[in-house]
């Protein structure tokens, strides 16, 4: 992944100029365009809203949702909620973690793909439930989680 | 002027001061910890929980409640004893708070609450969470392990010094206090070097360097003469 440059991050950062209470919004959209928050972006985010980089350091940490480390190019996020467990996501983890090779939390070797748990998705009428970026896949089975994986490696 | 009761005792307080004024300016003491005259109130620490008698004895910070008119306050009592100490142990029992070997033992908040609520024994057990400890700044030494989270470091380096250096990172079980974006204190930027939070920290998390346990007094009276100073917004 090429290194971002600060320029870069200030373009992005346009339009919360000065505007210190757009913190999260400036988090939100950093992550966007580059898939986490490295500390030199965090430093620029200060910078440019106006915020103490003790208090940027402090939001990022807070959520679970803003990473400082790099990601895979897919983010599959799978609910590990109560409704979810109870429909077997337990045996659908296993599948995934065999299937993508990473343990929760980690990426993948080829920089695919990304595996997180989550609390709930809202949408336990699907358990058990993951999503891939931005798509929602319902009532999965561990076969069902080896397919969709080939698919998204096949492009 | 409101009029109020605390311990049974009939008190008036002026509209907007807390429980633990009215308390204080009456001679009745309640324990505190994360709050320290010149700071903001904060209402993190339990210590100086109080019994409202007449809201159905519900439970509030003092040191955020503002007295309100009729309140009926016990400040004192064996259930509100046994409530601070056992928030006391667990304060203990996050980190590692073994006074025989803490370089602020004598000078220590922590430790004198102990004495007075009579904490002999921490009933939870230890969780010894081996955070790295800090010694890259040239003056001063921040060991995470006895730190209590009180926020009186972050508030004396946001509200009096404007540096805005200390400020909190994670969050329940792990939130930790940082400065700027979490590297070693010795290369954040920000910090001053001015040494309030050494001084507004209760315990032996924040010390200086090379000085021994018997010299590490602090001031914390210091943040509110800094602040009682300054013109009032």
């Amino acid at each position: 992944m090429p290194e971002v440059t600060e320029h870069e991050v200030s373009r992005l950062l346009e339009p919360y100029l000065g505007r210190p209470t757009e913190l999260i919004q400036a988090l939100h959209r950093v992550q966007e365009a580059l898939g986490h928050v490295p500390p030199l972006a965090q430093r620029v985010v200060a910078a440019r809203l106006g915020v103490p980089l003790s208090q940027v350091r402090g939001v990022v940490t807070f959520y679970h949702f803003f990473r400082t480390q790099p990601v895979g190019k897919h983010i599959v996020r799978l609910c590990l909620g109560t409704a979810c467990y109870v429909r077997g996501a337990d045996r659908v983890l296993q599948a995934l973690q065999e299937e993508l090779g990473v343990e929760l939390g980690g990426t993948s070797p080829d920089g695919l793909f990304t595996l997180e748990g989550v609390r709930c998705l809202g949408a336990c009428g699907l358990a058990p439930v993951r999503t891939v970026d931005d798509a929602v896949y319902g009532r999965l089975t561990p076969g069902r989680v080896r397919e969709i994986v080939a698919g998204f490696r096949r492009g | 002027m409101i009029h109020l009761e605390i311990d049974g005792r009939a008190i008036t307080a002026r509209p907007g001061q807390t429980i633990l004024e009215a308390a204080e300016g009456a001679g009745i003491r309640i324990p505190t910890l994360c709050h320290l005259k010149g700071l903001s109130p904060w209402g993190s620490c339990r210590i100086c929980l109080v019994e409202i008698a007449n809201w159905n004895g519900r439970l509030v910070p003092a040191c955020a409640t503002q007295v309100q008119e009729g309140m009926r306050v016990v400040a004192t009592s064996p259930r509100l004893t046994e409530l601070r100490r056992r928030v006391l142990e667990l304060l203990f029992a996050e980190r590692n708070h073994i006074c025989a070997i803490c370089v602020s033992s004598g000078h220590c908040e922590l430790q004198d609450l102990a004495c007075e609520l009579g904490m002999e024994v921490v009933r939870v057990p230890y969780r010894f969470p081996g955070l790295a400890l800090d010694a890259s700044h040239g003056k001063f030494v921040y060991d995470p392990n006895r730190c209590v989270l009180c926020g009186r470091c972050v508030r004396a380096c946001s509200e009096v010094e404007g540096a805005m250096t200390w400020g909190f990172s994670g969050r329940g079980i792990h939130t930790t206090v940082e400065p700027d974006l979490g590297g070693p204190w010795g290369s954040a930027e920000t910090c001053t070097e001015c040494g309030k939070c050494l001084e507004a920290c209760p315990v032996g998390a924040l010390v200086e360097r090379g000085k021994a346990t018997a010299e590490q007094e602090k001031e914390p009276q210091l943040l509110a003469q800094l602040t009682e100073r300054r013109p009032r917004a």
